[in-house]
């Protein structure tokens, strides 16, 4: 019984490193840590960019009119949640199970599914109540800001759905585990970008900070 | 001696597959081999050099004389823009990745770059980048408002044409391309390096690579930011930096220069590691305080996110904004001051020999240090009310961008050229090369120290007669022509190369790295057993013990190598096309040119290249060194 239960760890631990277990993989890692420095700076700017602009409404509907703080919960509520769902994707990619990382990667999609739905009301929404892309300095930087994050989510959405169709087809090989193991890092990336959104964009606007 | 199959089977992910030859404009087209990569690179830099000296001479003729119309303004203007955009964009960035491809992975003992595939996708971003933003001359009008494109003057109301839609989309690309190399680079150094190369036994121009890498990393997004703000207030009307509608044009000038400072930096770090490299090759001398030039480049790097408002004194943030940023950029004389100091206490007591390489380091020195004199009477924020927007800003930065990067540049070229194409340029037409760079640059660039301190504005497309201002423009005209005369003789050199020159050998100019341990010009595999790497200048101290190369740190055996792919050509060609649609406005063919791009990642995410092996029978070094 011991004996079998030292070889589960053993097997364990080699799952724990298979998307560093080759120069490859362990290339992708790094330079996918690389890239997310240059993705904060990316949003960074436009966090500046909003900051700069948030109190040019001109004539259109400010933040404290705009926003509707329990439909953005719930995005938020998605997104977080989603960021769980990946990691235990991760934790079942490193015990090997293929069948556990599939349904997490797919409850996964779904919220980031969930989420850009919520977008998408929310946007029609100002469009309707005279909020569009021109309407002043405010929704320029709005809309540049939200739908640049929004962008992200739809590309991991994307990103992901093809590493499921792949995972399905091949297994979790030392090939493919950097590949997943990069989209998660990506997907978390995003979810923090969300959580500073959610703060400075929406309860400062609703504060009107 | 190794079993290769067997040795084969170990390697369970990859199998063999002999790649098809191909014919060497489709090898090229669809290689992934950093140093045919790097090779494009150097191509399209020079290609992009002398397109932007042609239009820096037609604007040296316009000025050569008084109330001159040998060019119209609205081309003057148009000649000032694209001669910069294309000199830092498409010629100073090809350049410096080009150098970075063909040898950072020599120096650090590597077999490729980290992310092969994706080094081809850089440099065909790159390459279509250029291409968008130059073909605005045949769509009627190129870009006019400079190549900080300020707003307003680059917005619609005043550049109502698509000039500068051009310029707008072209940059984004390129930039993407610039970002995806910085991060292959960073990849590579800090990834790959030869067993017992440890950071601190890495040559200067690696780390100086790796330090313009992390630059470009947080350089460019914001670019990339700006970019796009202003192809949306460009193209879909909205109002980011159009102060009428309650947007912030210095908005635009404070992301710009976030950027624009920074890529300073980017450009000359290199040349800073290709002046290291030849100053203690030629001088035979190990490079005078290593860790502290480290230090320098690691501190530039840091201080030089730390000033780009120094772009901006005279926008007017007050004096205590300006106090800060003018001492910041004072701060940054102390690590380059460092490094010229090194470099002339490497040269002390070395054995000098004057090869060209060396001429043009030499050549750097003095005319750095001129740009960098200027560059501290400019950060004084007061005085710099007095020089800001004239002549003396030009001869500024013309000492650090010609006098630090292209003598750098050609530093490097002229080093490394053996290595690249094995063969020896002309010594003699080289020295000639260099002396009519030298007395050229100086010609041209001096006397605007003089025209700016007379009061002779930037970007003017003529000037007054009988202010004292002739005599100045006369003989930069002069100089300009003379550098020109630098640029043929340098093409000269290169066909003489490559018809009369001698073959270089493994190592010409008795070198210290590791880079000249391998056969000129290298193998596809670079090295045929990875080097050990026991100090700095691995090469040298196997010489100082008597043996003729570095050790090896493995056995023979099989090399992986990656396949050839068109596919980066496809994303770029998917990209090109749905840029020039955008501009255009067309709908179908920029999703069309979207959807190339989109499928082409797909497919190559969906299909992993499975490589294919050299076997040490193939490696015709390995038969002559076997271990």
């Amino acid at each position: 019984m011991e004996s079998q239960q030292t070889l589960v760890n053993a097997t364990d631990r080699m799952q724990l490193g298979i998307e560093t277990s080759t120069l490859e993989g362990r290339n992708k890692v790094l330079g996918f840590w690389v890239f997310l420095g240059g993705e904060c700076a990316l949003f960074a700017s436009l966090f500046a960019i909003y900051l700069t602009l948030h109190g040019q409404t001109l004539h259109g509907p400010t933040a404290k009119e705009l926003f509707n703080l329990p439909l953005i919960g719930l995005a938020t509520l998605f997104l977080l949640t989603s960021s769980l769902t990946g990691v235990l994707g991760i934790n079942a990619m490193h015990r090997g199970n293929r069948r556990s990382l599939l349904r997490w990667l797919g409850v996964t999609v779904l919220l980031g599914l969930a989420f850009l739905a919520v977008q998408v009301i929310e946007f029609i929404t100002y469009a309707h109540e005279g909020f569009g892309f021109s309407t002043s300095p405010f929704s320029c930087a709005f809309y540049a800001l939200v739908g640049f994050h929004g962008g992200h989510v739809a590309f991991g959405v994307m990103w992901i759905s093809t590493l499921m169709l792949q995972l399905k087809k091949e297994g979790i090989t030392a090939r493919k585990a950097p590949k997943v193991f990069i989209a998660s890092l990506y997907w978390h990336f995003v979810d923090v970008v969300w959580v500073f959104i959610f703060t400075v964009v929406y309860l400062m606007g609703i504060m009107g900070v | 001696m190794a079993k290769p199959l067997e040795e084969v089977m170990r390697h369970p992910v990859h199998t063999v597959v002999t790649p098809e030859k191909r014919f060497w404009l489709l090898d090229y087209l669809s290689t992934v081999d950093h140093k045919k990569i790097g090779q494009m690179y150097v191509l399209v830099g020079v290609f992009y050099l002398i397109v932007g000296g042609l239009q820096a001479l037609l604007m040296r003729v316009q000025l050569f004389s008084p109330d001159n119309h040998f060019v119209s303004y609205q081309l003057f203007n148009q000649l000032f823009t694209m001669h910069g955009t294309n000199m830092i964009f498409f010629a100073a960035m090809p350049l410096i990745f080009g150098l970075m491809n063909l040898i950072v992975p020599l120096q650090i003992g590597a077999r490729d770059v980290a992310f092969p595939f994706m080094n081809a996708v850089s440099l065909w971003f790159t390459f279509v980048g250029a291409l968008l933003v130059n073909i605005s001359w045949f769509f009627g009008d190129a870009p006019s408002a400079g190549w900080f494109a300020y707003a307003p003057i680059g917005l619609n109301q005043f550049s109502p044409g698509h000039g500068m839609d051009f310029f707008i989309i072209g940059l984004q690309i390129a930039g993407f391309g610039s970002l995806m190399g910085a991060i292959n680079f960073i990849a590579t150094i800090l990834n790959m390096r030869a067993p017992g190369m440890t950071l601190l036994r890495m040559p200067l121009f690696t780390w100086t690579s790796l330090v313009a890498s992390g630059l470009i990393l947080f350089a460019f997004p914001p670019l990339t930011v700006g970019l796009f703000l202003y192809m949306f207030d460009r193209l879909f009307g909205s109002h980011f930096f159009d102060a009428a509608m309650g947007g912030n044009p210095v908005l635009w000038a404070h992301l710009f220069w976030i950027f624009g400072h920074p890529e300073v930096y980017i450009v000359v770090l290199p040349a800073f590691g290709m002046i290291s490299e030849v100053v203690a090759t030629f001088s035979r001398k190990r490079l005078f305080g290593y860790t502290s030039m480290v230090f320098a480049t690691v501190l530039i790097g840091f201080i030089g996110f730390m000033v780009w408002i120094h772009h901006m004194f005279t926008v007017g943030f007050g004096a205590m904004a300006n106090s800060i940023f003018a001492i910041a950029t004072m701060l940054i004389g102390i690590p380059t001051g460092i490094k010229v100091f090194n470099w002339l206490f490497t040269m002390w007591g070395g054995q000098i020999r004057f090869k060209t390489p060396m001429m043009f380091a030499l050549g750097f020195l003095p005319t750095f240090v001129l740009g960098g004199i200027t560059g501290v009477m400019l950060s004084a924020a007061p005085a710099d009310y007095q020089y800001h927007d004239s002549y003396f800003v030009v001869a500024h930065f013309h000492y650090v961008l010609i006098g630090g990067v292209l003598f750098g540049f050609f530093a490097g070229l002229y080093y490394w050229f053996p290595k690249v194409t094995g063969r020896l340029m002309h010594e003699g037409l080289g020295h000639l090369n260099f002396w009519f760079m030298f007395i050229g640059f100086h010609l041209t660039f001096f006397p605007m120290h003089l025209a700016g301190l007379y009061g002779m504005p930037r970007r003017v497309p003529t000037y007054n007669a009988g202010v004292g201002l002739e005599i100045w423009n006369q003989l930069s005209t002069i100089g300009a022509f003379v550098m020109a005369v630098s640029i043929v003789l340098f093409a000269v050199n290169v066909a003489y190369a490559f018809i009369r020159g001698k073959k270089a050998g493994n190592d010409p100019w008795d070198a210290r790295t590791l880079e000249w341990t391998i056969p000129s010009p290298v193998p596809e595999y670079n090295f045929a057993q990875r080097p050990l790497v026991r100090g700095l200048d691995p090469l040298w101290m196997a010489k100082e013990e008597g043996k003729a190369t570095v050790p090896p740190a493995e056995p023979l055996g099989p090399i992986h190598m990656p396949s050839n792919s068109y596919l980066p050509l496809v994303m770029a060609v998917g990209l090109f096309i749905a840029g020039l649609a955008v501009i255009y406005h067309r709908l179908f063919f920029t999703v069309l040119g979207l959807e190339i791009l989109a499928l082409a990642m797909l497919y190559h995410s969906l299909n992993d290249d499975e490589g294919y092996h050299v076997l040490p029978e193939e490696q015709p070094l390995a038969k002559g060194e076997g271990a």
